[in-house]
C-alpha cells in the first residue's frame, strides 16, 4: 500500500497509509490527515487512490499545495514525490513491490481497445443521464476509458506466459459498471479527476546509462584552437559540398561515419571508408584539409 | 505518372533489441508515389501475417488502380479527390483480408495491424492511418507530428484527463483504438496536405517515437536530410541504443522537385518529354 510521510523542518512525525479511496487533509479535524497549522486551509487538499495509483488534489486552497516545488492543482503522485502544506512536508512512498518490470514489457505490446464496445458505454450513460446531458456523459465517456484500460491492462498482466498479444478481450463489463458509477456524479466537476488515474508508473523512457562526455580541439586551419564538446546524439563536421562526416554519441562511445565527398574522413592518417568507425581517446581526425584531435572528456 | 524523379525514398525495419521477431512491415513505391508502414499484433507471427498482408495488399491494388486513374482529378459522386477513395478503399480491403483471415484460420484469430500510408500526387500527399503509427513532417527545419494516434493515451490527452508529459510515463501506451483487421469494417481517418520541396516525411512504428525524443528525432533529419539512407539507420540506431524494445521501422521520403499532376493535351505532352 502506498503511504505519506509527513515531517516538518526535517522531522518525520508520521506514516500514514493511503487505505482509503479518498484521504482528505486540512485544518479541521474532520479531515483523514488533519495538520493544524494557520498555513494550512480546512479542507486543503485530497488524495484519491485507486488500485495502486494515487491522485493529489488541490482543493482551492489559500495557499496552495506544491508538489517537488511546483504550485498544483491536480498531479498524478508518482514515488518520492514531496508535497508541501506551508511548513509541513507529506512525502508519497508508492507500494512497495509493484511487479513493475515483470509485466512492463507486456505493457508495451500493442493492444486494440474495440471502440464499438466504448461506444455502448456512452450511449448507456446518455440514457442513464437524460437531464445530465453533455457534462455527465463526457465524464461517463472518461470513466469509461479510464475502466478500459484498467480492464485491458489487468488481462495484459495476468497473460504474462501467453506470450500472445491478441487484442483486448471487450472490456464492457469493467466500462459499463463504471458507467452509472460516473453518471450521478457527472455534473460536478470533481468528478472527473477522481477517475483519472488509472495508469500505472510503468516503463518510463529509455534508461538513460552514464556515457562519456567527448569533445574534439581543432588542430589546423584558421579555427585551430577551437574545441567543441560533442553533447548531442549527433554532430556535423566538415564543408556541406566538399566533404561531410558526422560523429554520433551511443552507449558504447563515439563513431565517425562518412557523410558526403568524393574522400573519407581518415584518422590517425588511415581512411575510415564508408562504415561507421570507433573513436579512441587522442584520435586524430582530418576531414575536408582540417585536423582535429578527439579526446574524452570523462 | 512516375514520381520516382520527384521523390526519394528510404525504408528501414528491424526488430530491436528485446523481441524476437518483427511484426513490423513497410512497402515503398517510388513510381506510384505510395509508402506503407504497418505494426502488427497477435500471437505467435500472426502479428507479421497482419502487417504484411496490410502493406503488400495496399501497395500491389493502389499500383493497379492507378494505372487506371488519375489521383487528381475529382469523383463527381463524392466531390472528392480519387486519392483518398483509392487510399480509403484499399485500406478496406486490406481490412476484409486481414479480418476473414482472422476468422477463418485458428493460428490468426485476433491479429490486427496499426497503419500509416501516404500517396502523393500533384505536390500533395494523402494521409491515411489508424492506431499509433505515426506520420511526422521535417519544414523549414521544423518537425511537426501530421497524424494523431487512435490511443487510449491521446483520448485520455483529449479529455484533459492527463498532460502530454505525463503521457510519457503512463502505462498503457499500448493501446490502441482503431486498427486494421480487428473488425469487419474500419474507418481510416485519411487528409490531405500540400507538399513543398525539400519536405522530409517520417513514417514511423511506435519503437521509434517511444524510444527517441521528438528533439533527437528532428536533429538527426536535420543533420542528415540529404542522405536518406544514413537517416534511416541513425534513426533506427538511436531507437536501439535507447534500449530497443519494440520493433522500429522507419520510412523517409523527401521532396525532390516539384510534381505537379499533368493537366491537358500540352501538360500530358510535358509530362510526357520529361
Amino acid at each position: 500500500m502506498a503511504k505519506l510521510i509527513l515531517s516538518m523542518d526535517g522531522l518525520v512525525l508520521k506514516e500514514i497509509p493511503l487505505s482509503k479511496e479518498r484521504t482528505s487533509i486540512g485544518r479541521k479535524p474532520s479531515n483523514d490527515i488533519q495538520i493544524d497549522n494557520l498555513a494550512v486551509s480546512g479542507e486543503h487538499a485530497v488524495i484519491v487512490t485507486i488500485m495502486s495509483d494515487s491522485f493529489l488534489e488541490d482543493l482551492g486552497s489559500t495557499n496552495g499545495t506544491i508538489v517537488n516545488g511546483n504550485p498544483v492543482k491536480k498531479h498524478f503522485l508518482q514515488n518520492n514525490d514531496v508535497i508541501e502544506l506551508g511548513k509541513y512536508k507529506l512525502k508519497f512512498l508508492a507500494e512497495a513491490g509493484v511487479p513493475a518490470s515483470a509485466s512492463a514489457a507486456d505493457f508495451e505490446k500493442t493492444m486494440v481497445l474495440r471502440p464499438s464496445t466504448m461506444k455502448t458505454v456512452v450511449e448507456q450513460a446518455r440514457s442513464a443521464a437524460p437531464g445530465g446531458g453533455q457534462q455527465a456523459a463526457q465524464a461517463a465517456r472518461a470513466a469509461a476509458v479510464q475502466q478500459a484500460a484498467a480492464a485491458a491492462a489487468g488481462v495484459a498482466a495476468k497473460d504474462t506466459t501467453g506470450g500472445s498479444k491478441a487484442p483486448a478481450p471487450s472490456p464492457a463489463p469493467a466500462a459499463a459498471s463504471a458507467a452509472p458509477a460516473a453518471a450521478p456524479a457527472g455534473g460536478a466537476p470533481a468528478a472527473a479527476p477522481a477517475q483519472a488515474p488509472a495508469a500505472t508508473p510503468a516503463a518510463a523512457a529509455a534508461p538513460k546509462t552514464a556515457q562519456l562526455l567527448g569533445a574534439i580541439q581543432i588542430l589546423s586551419g584558421s579555427n585551430a584552437g577551437k574545441a567543441l564538446e560533442l553533447i548531442k546524439p549527433l554532430t556535423t563536421l566538415g564543408k556541406p559540398g566538399v566533404q561531410v562526416a558526422v560523429l554520433t554519441r551511443r552507449p558504447q562511445g563515439y563513431f565517425i561515419t562518412h557523410v558526403e565527398g568524393a574522400k573519407q574522413p581518415s584518422v590517425n592518417g588511415q581512411s575510415i571508408g564508408t562504415a561507421p568507425h570507433a573513436l579512441k581517446d587522442h584520435d586524430v581526425i582530418e576531414l575536408a584539409g582540417v585536423k582535429m584531435e578527439f579526446f574524452v572528456k570523462g | 505518372m512516375d514520381l520516382s524523379s520527384a521523390l526519394e525514398i528510404s525504408t528501414c525495419t528491424d526488430p530491436g533489441i528485446v523481441r524476437p521477431h518483427n511484426e513490423d512491415s513497410v512497402a515503398a513505391d517510388a513510381v506510384t508515389g505510395l509508402v506503407v508502414l504497418a505494426d502488427g499484433m497477435g500471437g505467435y507471427n500472426a502479428g507479421e501475417v497482419a502487417s504484411g498482408m496490410a502493406t503488400t495488399v495496399i501497395k500491389a491494388e493502389v499500383a493497379q488502380i492507378l494505372g487506371n486513374v488519375e489521383p487528381h482529378l475529382v469523383d463527381e459522386k463524392t466531390n472528392k479527390v480519387f486519392a483518398e477513395l483509392i487510399l480509403r478503399e484499399q485500406i478496406r480491403k486490406a481490412n476484409a483480408s486481414i479480418y476473414h483471415a482472422a476468422q477463418s484460420q485458428p493460428q490468426y484469430a485476433g491479429m490486427g495491424t496499426t497503419l500509416v500510408a501516404c500517396l502523393f500526387y500533384d505536390n500533395r500527399v494523402m494521409v491515411g492511418h489508424l492506431g499509433d503509427s505515426r506520420l511526422y513532417r521535417l519544414r523549414n527545419k521544423k518537425l511537426r507530428q501530421i497524424t494523431r494516434d487512435h490511443s487510449l493515451l491521446q483520448e485520455q490527452i483529449d479529455a484533459g484527463l492527463i498532460t502530454a508529459a505525463q503521457a510519457k510515463n503512463a502505462a498503457h501506451k499500448n493501446l490502441v483504438t482503431r486498427a486494421l483487421g480487428i473488425d469487419p469494417g474500419v474507418e481510416p481517418e485519411l487528409h490531405e496536405y500540400r507538399t513543398q520541396p525539400d519536405d522530409i516525411y517520417l513514417l514511423c512504428s511506435d519503437g521509434l517515437c517511444d524510444m527517441v525524443g521528438d528533439d533527437d528525432i528532428a536533429l538527426t533529419l536535420k543533420a542528415l536530410g540529404r542522405h536518406l539512407n544514413l537517416a534511416t539507420q541513425q534513426l533506427v540506431q538511436m531507437a536501439n541504443d535507447n534500449g530497443g524494445r519494440d520493433n522500429v521501422s522507419v520510412i523517409l521520403v523527401r521532396i525532390l522537385r516539384e510534381y505537379p499532376a499533368a493537366r491537358g493535351v500540352v501538360g500530358k505532352f510535358f509530362a510526357w518529354l520529361k
